[in-house]
């Protein structure tokens, strides 16, 4: 029983450890891209000096 | 759906961490460059659609809510000052967490970030995917500066985002030499096709402003990811000991 091992969620299946991973992933790229590239302009405005400061494109 | 719980509790820890750091870090390395370049802009008369920041405004942050009468008909923006310092705050804080989100992600698919010490090698990983090889093409603007065309300089900045992550990767999981060379090629290609350029370069702002502003942007940006990398291989290893721990203790 003592299955320690360095991988997080080992017990679980390899298929269903990616698609949770994948998702994570996904999640983190969708708030970057919403923080980052969104167009409406009450998102650019509130993140003006983030998204320059970040060097991503703006305006 | 444990390995995503502890994806997220990786990330929101390491994330808020990191988040506040590069805030405070901005706040006094980056921003105040900001505020100066919009002097410029508003004093040269670029167009610029958003983020009205009046010249006078602009360089005494303090005192200005009381100077600040409705515009026109513009999108609703953070008042200068405290306000727009909080939003600023919150947006790198977020950040924070979904770039932790994406690396601890991507970093168990290779197996995991062991330690601190490992986790500073993940840092500068992702220091290199999102701010050294997109910031070669299209270096840090600010405010002012011309630039091409938006979604193209989105679209080059997506893509060598993915190539330089992709040909790192390649690289490091990959114990193959052509594997490497692709890796190596899917680097540089995006450099080779080349960042979508302004027709001109011509700005009010001075070269020294803008060099300054590169350096900010690149030193606070490595910080970041170091610490986020490294609290993340710390955070992780501490967690993975307990659950250790409480695993062979029920056993």
């Amino acid at each position: 029983m003592t299955t320690v091992s360095s991988a997080i969620g080992a017990g679980v299946s390899t298929q269903s450890r990616n698609l949770q991973l994948a998702m994570a992933a996904l999640l983190g790229l969708f708030v970057v891209g919403f923080l980052g590239f969104s167009q409406m302009e009450v998102v650019h405005n509130a993140a003006h000096d983030y998204r320059h400061s970040m060097a991503f494109p703006c305006h | 759906m444990s390995v995503f719980r502890n994806v997220v509790f990786i990330a929101a820890i390491s994330g808020l961490l990191a988040g506040v750091i590069l805030a405070a870090l901005q706040t006094y390395a980056t921003d105040p460059l900001i505020f100066k370049a919009e002097t410029y802009e508003n004093a040269g008369g670029h167009d610029h659609m958003a983020a009205p920041a009046p010249a006078a405004e602009a360089t005494a942050p303090a005192d200005m809510q009381a100077a600040a009468p409705a515009e026109q008909e513009e999108a609703w923006a953070p008042t200068d000052g405290f306000e727009r310092f909080a939003y600023s705050a919150l947006a790198n804080i977020v950040s924070g967490v979904a770039f932790a989100l994406i690396l601890v992600a991507v970093s168990e698919l290779a197996g995991g970030i062991a330690n601190w010490r490992q986790g500073v090698f993940w840092g500068f990983a992702g220091f290199a995917v999102f701010t050294l090889a997109p910031g070669l093409g299209l270096p840090p603007e600010l405010p002012a500066m011309p630039a091409a065309d938006l979604a193209a300089r989105q679209v080059w900045w997506t893509f060598t985002v993915l190539g330089t992550a992709a040909g790192l990767a390649l690289i490091a999981f990959r114990k193959s030499l052509p594997l490497a060379v692709l890796g190596l090629v899917l680097i540089v290609a995006p450099h080779v096709v080349g960042a979508p350029q302004p027709a001109s370069h011509e700005t009010p702002i001075p070269p020294d402003l803008h060099r300054n502003f590169i350096v900010a942007v690149t030193l606070t940006n490595l910080v970041f990811w170091v610490v986020l990398g490294a609290v993340a291989g710390f955070v992780r290893g501490r967690f993975m000991g307990e659950q250790g721990a409480l695993r062979s203790s029920l056993a």
